[in-house]
Parts: structure tokens; C-alpha cells; sequence
């Protein structure tokens, strides 16, 4: 069996009365890029923190390849622990030229070494030439990459990228990504990465966990995490959705756009409990109908699709993508007819 | 320039620090290299109110007796209205001026700047002593008279009027150098949204950027008011006795040195009342932070035929704060080198100053260092009462620190009591928060997301430290050591008090030359101390320059 490079036991981290990350487990495998996912203030950059030993924990453990462990009674300090950090603002040294950021973390190493090194780690992020710039002479994606050179440079045994992408002009941001991760991957660098915007961690990561409030809800491949939510946060947090009211009745619900197939997440229901639906935009196509039982409310076209919004007689909004441009106008009743034939994600409704 | 602007962000740390929310922690406890030195510093500032306290707690009942005279409540009056006079002028000139120079279309607006902060390097005892060279009997003005028309004597000029305006010319520039610092900050495009709702040029200066700018104007006059308070030398001068005069006058006749304390005590009240005047003018304004600039150029008044007028005004106060101030002095240098007044004396004096400001500059840095380190990097509570405790030095002037020290140095410290250690120690309290606001500014502009990153390259704390932290503290350390020098080169009431035996610097040379009216005695060493103190304000323009840049 594979041994994970770092793990964190129940990591806990309190500031004054709020528990900043509570009882945080999560593995990160040799060769790993896991993105962890969350909305502003969920304790994802702190739980980062916390395992490059900025902060120290409050409770459970942190074990670090080979053989280290931090934990509430002894902190390891961060300059020992072989863990490289990209930060959002770069935190790039103004007062040293590039060469001499990227050569910081090589200290006890030979001169010779040391230039090596700094070349090679240069080299890799394609800034050679460079070397002499300081870091206001350089663009924000120019920055970003001697961060990661200086990063790579001591040859950690993982990274932590917080928020990497996120001062960078939204053009660049996916140029920058895709290196960066090509970087990682060439080198089987095994990374964690913190980040608000999903796109950005389904599209970089193998593995993403979702945080909300301090806690990890759920770790899982991007598909599955979308498909298979394990709760309300989490599917809003991976995705647009709406949630519908339906009673269970065999193997569909009943629903106010109709019977629906569903599964739920909390195993075999009775028949007569109440349930709650994940609905994503694009699981119905809508039809216009004098008929129909929801109105449309409003319309967003965003070039390729159209979300329409419409809402029940019961007043439920609901999202519907349509291809292109939609005809409907707001006002008109329509028919919800459901796209997909498998059934809809349900939750026990409390 | 806008270093003093820092001075008055130090000062607002009194009612910030116990103001300021949780910050984050870095890494729980601070380290002992931090927290050695700042508590020593902490006890160090503390050392003249625990005196305060002790001398007063055993003052006899004659001493409490004369505290509760008419004639204490008389002076207390007076250092209040002088206090009053001299702040309300000091705004009155400094904030058109600081106006003036910022957001309108006056020529060489830059010479005009670097003009009206000028003053501030003259001492203000040497403003008295030229002042009444010049004005008072027997000075320029009355034997020119004389000789033309045989006037025998002048209106008194001594006392209320003279004090306020020697001190009024010589102490605005705080102010003005504050104010000015935060209307280069402000952002213009909050001017551009008041024209924007319909607001005229008028009412936009009034409704929305005079708001903006009076924490700014309350912290420089809370400089005005705090510096007015302590003034010694300026006020004895010209015989308009205050409270620090009185204390003097008491330390220096009376055996019964509990009234001195008890004296000091109201002094240092006074002091905290101006500091919580302050606090709550600032109300819950946020202290702006130097260095962030506005996005774009702000929009430029056209003066029109009132530039004229402005041009007047710029004129004759600095004619009054400078040019006169220059030309008399240099009246009586020639004067009094035509009858042979001796140089060499000048040079020991020149010598003793240079070493003791440069010594007080150093060590008060160093300490600044480590008690900025701690409160911006470490903060707790412990740390807040550090804070409140580092600032008490505005609020303590220069006399109390003094008999603060000399009741200790001849108590506990008797083979420092006389030395230069004392005294330097005794600018390095007084001086203290001056240095420490610079450098705490500094270090709050430097993420501490560069030390994590050092951090997680491997480096040690103290590596960080010294290879990080302290080169981009550079600057701030540079400007708070220069502040310090400056300051201590004028510095009179501790030297007087706390110099070894016959030890004579640049300020108690014009000191004593003028109390016994050798006016060409005191010219020699007054130029001096403008020359040296020039210096240190230069390299303050510069760097602030080069850091604009």
C-alpha cells in the first residue's frame, strides 16, 4: 500500500470562540494534486496554514513524510517541516532580485549548488535571463511563476498553493494554470491547493474536498462530487442547483413538475417521507404551455446558453439551461419535462 | 516629509491600540528575543509615572498645600490659554497651508512645502531668544529707533503675546506636515462622487473632504498642543510662566522636592486630558495608512487673483518663521565675532550635542525595533498595555522625565546618576514614541506573508529576521533614528537637568548665554544647531522622496 506524503488526524484550529477548521481528516497521496474548495472564510486557507506550520494546532495531528508530527503539544516549526507554500499575493521579497528569491530557500548548500539549482528552477518556469529583475520589475504572471521557481527550488516534499490564480486577470489565469500544473505533473509533485472558484479546482485537481463552516464535508473525484453530493452545501458548493419538494411513493417522487425517479442519499426510503430533489439546470428541458404550471421570471443569455428562471405554483425557483437563445419571454408559462433518465439525487427532507 | 505624518500615527496608537480588534496570531507565543527587550523598554517608560506616583503618595501637607494655591491654578490657566492660542493659530496657518501646497495651482508648490516645514528646525527657546533680541528692550528694533527717533521704549512684547507667537511660528509645521500627508492621501475620487451628486467645489471641501481630514488635523494638533505643553525654554524666555517654568523654578529652589512632583503630576494630567481630547475627536475614523496613494492625479483649484493673496500669506509667515529668524541671527554672529566673541567654546558644545543626539538616536532605534516587532507581530494583551505604556512618553514632557531620573539615578543608580548614560537614557524615554511610530509604520506595510514564506524556505525565525525584516524596516528605522537626533538636538529642560557637571551642549550654550543677554554669545551655537539639525531633515525629504518614487 501507498503510504499518504502528509495526513491530517482531526485537525482542529480555534480563533478566540470560532472554530476555524474542525476536526479536519485528509490524505494526500505521492503525485496528487487535491484542490480543497470552499466559499471565503470556510477555514480552507487556515487548514493550509496549519499544515505548513504557520499556525499551530489546537487539536489532533499532522504527519509529514518522512516520519514528522506536529500535533496541539509539540508544533513543528515551519522552516523544518519541507514544505513548500505559493501564496496568493506571492510574498515574493522586494528588497532581493529574482536569483537571490529563488536561491533563499537553498541556504546550506554550495555556491555552486545553489547557482545550479536557481538556474534549473529558473529554467522550469521559463524565466531564464531574468535572474537580475526585481520582483516590481515583473508582470503579475512573471511573479507568479518565480513563486513557484522559489517554491521548487529546495525540492519540497509537497506544495501548497493558496488562492494562486486569483490576482491574475481572468485571460491569463487559465494560461498560468495549465503551466503550473503541467510543472507540477512533470515533476510528480504532489500539491494541495486552496480555491474558491470550482471550475478552477475540477479542472486542475485529481482529488477535491469540499469545506463549509470549518469542516471537511466531503473528499472525492470532481465527477462524483458533482454527481453524488453528500449533502445540500456540498451540491450547491460543486454546483448550480435547485432543490425541489417531492413524498416518496415506491420509486419516484412527486413532485410539482410530475413523478421523478429518485435515488436517495440516505438509503431506502418509506413511502410518504417528504424529500428534497436535487435539480441541476440542465436535468429539464422546458417547453412553453397554456397548460403549464411554472412561470418564467426572468432570462440571463450568456452567449452559447440561456438560463431561464422560472417558479412553481408553489413559488420554488427553478434554473434551466437551453441551448443558444431561447424564445421565452418572461411571463410565459411553461412545462418542466426531465432530460436525463437517470433519477434525481434525493435528501431526507428534516 | 510625510515622516511627521507618521509621528502623529504613532500618537493615535494610544486610543488605537486599545481600540484595535483581534488581529490574527502568528504563531502563539512571542519569542523571548522579542519579549526581553520590549518588556525592559516597557519598564523603562514606565519608570517616570511610578516616580510620579511615589513622590506623590509622600508629599508632605505643605507641598499638597501649595498645590491647591491660587497661584497654581493661575498657572495652570495660563499654560491652558497658551495652549489654546498657540494650537488655534498653528491650524489656522497649517491647514490652508498644507491646502495650499496640495490641490491648487500655486507656483512652486514644492519649494513652498519644504519652506513651511522649515521651522521646525530652529528650537523654539532659540525663536524666544531671537525674538527678543530683536522686539524686546534694548533689542534691534528699539536701538534702531532710538537712534533715528530717540523712542525710549517699546509696548511689552513679553509674556501671552510673544509666547504665542514665537511658539505659533515654530510648532505649525506638525501640523502642517500632517494634514498635508493626508490630503496626499486621500482619495480624489470620493471628492469626484460629492461633485457628482450635485455638491459644488465649496460644499465638497466641506461635507466631504474637511471630514476626511480632521483625524489628521486633531492628531496635529494634538502634536501642537502636547509640544506647547511641555515648551520650557521659549516660555521662560519671555516670562510667560507655565507649568513646566513653575516646576522648574521649584526643582531648582526648593528643598521640598515633592512640590516639583505633585506639580508634574497636574502636568502629566493635562497631558492624558489632550490625549483623550484627541482620541475622541478621531472617534472611530480609521487611521489611514501612508504609502497606498491615490489612483489618480486629484483634480487642481484654480486660484485666479487669489493666488496673490496666498502668496502673501506663504510670505509673510515664513519671512516672520525664517527669514527674520536667519538674518538676526546672523546679525549678532557677525557682531559678535567683530568683538571677538571666542569659537572654541563652541566646538566642545558642538562635539558633546552631535555625540549625545547620535548616541540617543541609536539606542532609541534599536529599542523602537524590538517593541515594533512585538506589537505588530506578536499582539495580546500584555502587548496593548505595552503599547499604551510606549506612547505615555508624549504625554510626559521633558522636565518630568528628568526628575523622574534624578530621583532614581540618586536613589538606585547612584554611579549613573550625572553620566551621559542617563541622559541618553532620559531622550531615549522621551523620544521613544517618536522612533517607534516611524518604525511600527514600516512594519506594518511589510506582509508578514515574506516572513511565513522565509519561514517555509527553512529559515529560522531569527534568520527571518535579519535577512528579511529588518532590510525592508530599513527605512522607517532610518527616519525614526533621524527624527530622534533632531529632536534631542533640541532638547533643553533634561539636559539642563540630568547633564554631568559642566557639561555643555549647543541648546544649554544659547541657554545660558541669553539668560545672561550675551545675545553674539548665543548666536554662534544657535546657527549651529539649525545647521546640524538640518541634516537629519534633509535625509528625512530625500529618502521620503526616493521612496515615492
Amino acid at each position: 500500500m501507498i503510504k499518504p506524503l502528509l495526513e491530517c488526524r482531526s485537525v482542529t484550529k480555534c480563533f478566540a470562540d470560532v472554530v476555524a477548521v474542525d476536526g479536519v481528516d485528509l490524505q494526500l497521496m505521492p503525485g496528487e494534486v487535491l484542490s480543497i474548495l470552499g466559499a471565503s472564510g470556510c477555514g480552507k486557507t487556515t487548514l493550509l496554514r496549519l499544515i505548513a506550520g504557520f499556525e499551530a494546532l489546537d487539536d489532533g495531528q499532522l504527519y509529514i513524510q518522512p516520519g514528522l508530527t506536529s500535533d496541539a503539544r509539540q508544533h513543528l516549526p515551519p522552516e523544518r517541516r519541507n514544505i513548500g507554500m505559493v501564496f496568493q499575493e506571492y510574498a515574493l521579497f522586494p528588497h532581493l532580485t529574482v536569483a537571490q528569491n529563488v536561491a533563499f530557500g537553498l541556504h546550506g548548500m554550495s555556491g555552486g549548488e545553489q547557482r545550479h539549482r536557481t538556474r534549473d528552477a529558473l529554467e522550469l518556469v521559463r524565466l531564464t535571463g531574468l535572474d537580475e529583475r526585481y520582483p516590481h520589475e515583473l508582470s503579475g504572471g512573471q511573479q507568479q511563476r518565480v513563486a513557484l521557481a522559489r517554491t521548487l527550488a529546495p525540492s519540497p516534499v509537497a506544495v501548497l498553493l493558496d488562492e494562486p490564480f486569483s490576482n491574475l486577470d481572468a485571460g491569463m489565469r487559465q494560461d498560468v494554470r495549465h503551466e503550473v500544473e503541467a510543472i507540477l505533473r512533470a515533476k510528480g509533485i504532489a500539491a494541495i491547493f486552496v480555491t474558491h472558484d470550482r471550475e478552477e479546482a475540477f479542472a486542475f485537481a485529481d482529488r477535491v474536498g469540499v469545506m463549509n463552516a470549518g469542516r471537511m464535508e466531503q473528499v472525492d473525484v470532481p465527477s462524483e462530487l458533482y454527481r453524488t453530493p453528500v449533502n445540500r452545501e456540498v451540491a450547491r458548493i460543486v454546483g448550480d442547483c435547485d432543490f425541489l419538494g417531492g413524498v416518496a411513493q415506491g420509486e419516484v417522487a412527486v413532485t410539482e413538475v410530475g413523478r421523478l425517479p429518485f435515488v436517495c442519499n440516505d438509503g431506502p426510503v418509506e413511502d410518504g417521507t417528504k424529500l428534497s430533489l436535487m435539480v441541476r439546470p440542465q436535468d429539464f428541458a422546458i417547453a412553453s404551455s397554456e397548460t403549464g404550471d411554472c412561470v418564467v421570471t426572468s432570462l440571463e443569455f450568456r452567449g452559447g446558453e440561456t438560463m431561464v428562471m422560472a417558479v412553481t405554483s408553489k413559488g420554488i425557483a427553478l434554473r434551466c439551461r437551453q441551448v443558444g437563445y431561447s424564445h421565452l419571454t418572461s411571463g410565459t408559462r411553461v412545462d418542466f419535462k426531465p432530460q436525463a433518465s437517470a433519477p434525481f439525487l434525493a435528501f431526507v427532507e428534516s | 516629509m510625510v515622516s511627521i505624518a507618521r509621528i502623529s500615527h504613532g500618537m493615535g496608537a494610544v486610543g488605537w491600540g486599545l481600540m484595535s480588534g483581534r488581529r490574527r496570531l502568528l504563531l502563539g507565543a512571542p519569542p523571548i528575543p522579542a519579549l526581553v527587550p520590549a518588556l525592559l523598554v516597557g519598564a523603562a517608560m514606565a519608570l517616570p509615572v511610578v516616580y510620579l506616583l511615589v513622590r506623590g503618595a509622600s508629599a508632605s501637607d505643605q507641598a499638597w498645600d501649595l498645590l491647591f494655591r491660587v497661584r497654581t491654578l493661575e498657572t495652570l490657566w495660563r499654560t491652558l490659554l497658551l495652549i489654546g492660542c498657540v494650537t488655534t493659530l498653528s491650524a489656522a496657518i497649517a491647514v490652508p497651508f498644507a491646502w495650499l501646497t496640495t490641490r491648487t495651482d500655486l507656483p512652486f508648490r514644492k519649494v513652498w512645502t519644504v519652506l513651511a516645514a522649515l521651522p521646525l528646525v530652529i528650537p523654539s527657546f532659540v525663536g524666544a531668544f531671537l525674538y527678543i533680541s530683536a522686539l524686546g528692550p534694548k533689542g534691534l528694533l528699539q536701538s534702531g529707533l532710538e537712534i533715528l527717533f530717540g523712542v525710549q521704549r517699546l509696548p511689552d512684547l513679553y509674556g501671552l503675546v510673544g509666547a504665542t507667537a514665537v511658539l505659533t511660528l515654530l510648532s505649525y509645521p506638525y501640523l502642517f506636515l500632517t494634514v498635508r500627508g493626508s490630503i496626499v492621501n486621500l482619495d480624489p475620487a470620493t471628492e469626484e462622487a460629492s461633485r457628482g451628486l450635485g455638491h459644488s467645489a465649496w460644499s465638497t471641501f466641506f461635507r466631504v473632504t474637511l471630514p476626511q481630514l480632521k483625524p489628521s488635523i486633531a492628531a496635529g494638533c494634538l502634536l501642537v498642543a502636547l509640544y506647547t505643553l511641555s515648551e520650557f525654554g521659549a516660555v521662560a524666555m519671555l516670562r510667560y510662566n507655565t507649568f513646566t517654568f513653575t516646576i522648574y523654578q521649584q526643582y531648582e529652589g526648593s528643598i521640598d522636592r515633592s512640590i516639583a512632583a505633585l506639580l508634574s503630576f497636574v502636568l502629566v494630567l493635562m497631558a492624558v486630558a489632550i490625549l483623550l481630547l484627541e482620541s475622541h475627536t478621531r472617534g472611530r475614523a480609521r487611521y489611514y495608512r501612508s504609502g497606498a496613494g491615490p489612483a489618480r492625479k486629484p483634480v487642481t483649484a484654480k486660484l485666479g487673483r487669489w493666488k496673490w493673496v496666498a502668496l502673501g500669506a506663504l510670505g509673510a509667515v515664513l519671512t516672520c518663521a525664517l527669514l527674520l529668524p536667519v538674518g538676526v541671527l546672523m546679525f549678532w554672529l557677525v557682531r559678535g565675532l567683530g568683538a571677538g566673541e571666542p569659537l572654541l567654546l563652541l566646538w566642545d558644545a558642538t562635539k558633546n550635542s552631535l555625540i549625545v543626539s547620535g548616541a540617543a538616536a541609536v539606542v532609541t532605534a534599536v529599542m523602537a525595533i524590538a517593541m515594533a516587532v512585538l506589537l505588530v507581530r506578536y499582539p495580546s494583551r500584555l502587548n496593548r498595555a505595552l503599547e499604551s505604556v510606549s506612547f505615555t512618553g508624549y504625554a510626559l514632557p521633558g522636565i518630568v522625565v528628568a526628575l523622574a531620573l534624578v530621583f532614581f539615578g540618586a536613589k538606585y543608580a547612584r554611579p549613573l546618576y550625572q553620566t551621559h548614560f542617563l541622559l541618553i537614557f532620559a531622550y531615549a524615554v522621551l523620544f521613544f514614541p517618536v522612533a517607534l511610530g516611524s518604525v511600527r509604520s514600516t512594519l506594518l506595510q511589510i506582509s508578514p506573508r515574506l516572513e511565513d514564506a522565509a519561514r517555509s524556505l527553512g529559515h529560522s525565525p531569527l534568520r527571518v529576521m535579519a535577512r528579511i525584516t529588518l532590510p525592508l524596516m530599513r527605512s522607517g528605522v532610518l527616519m525614526g533614528a533621524a527624527l530622534v537626533f533632531l529632536l534631542t538636538m533640541k532638547e533643553l529642560p533634561a539636559t539642563l537637568i540630568l547633564g554631568p557637571l559642566g557639561f555643555q551642549t549647543l541648546a544649554t550654550s544659547v541657554w545660558s548665554a541669553t539668560s545672561e543677554a550675551f545675545f553674539a554669545r548665543a548666536a554662534a551655537p544657535a546657527l549651529m544647531i539649525i545647521l546640524t539639525s538640518s541634516i537629519p531633515m534633509a535625509l528625512l525629504v530625500l529618502r521620503e522622496k526616493r521612496t515615492l518614487v
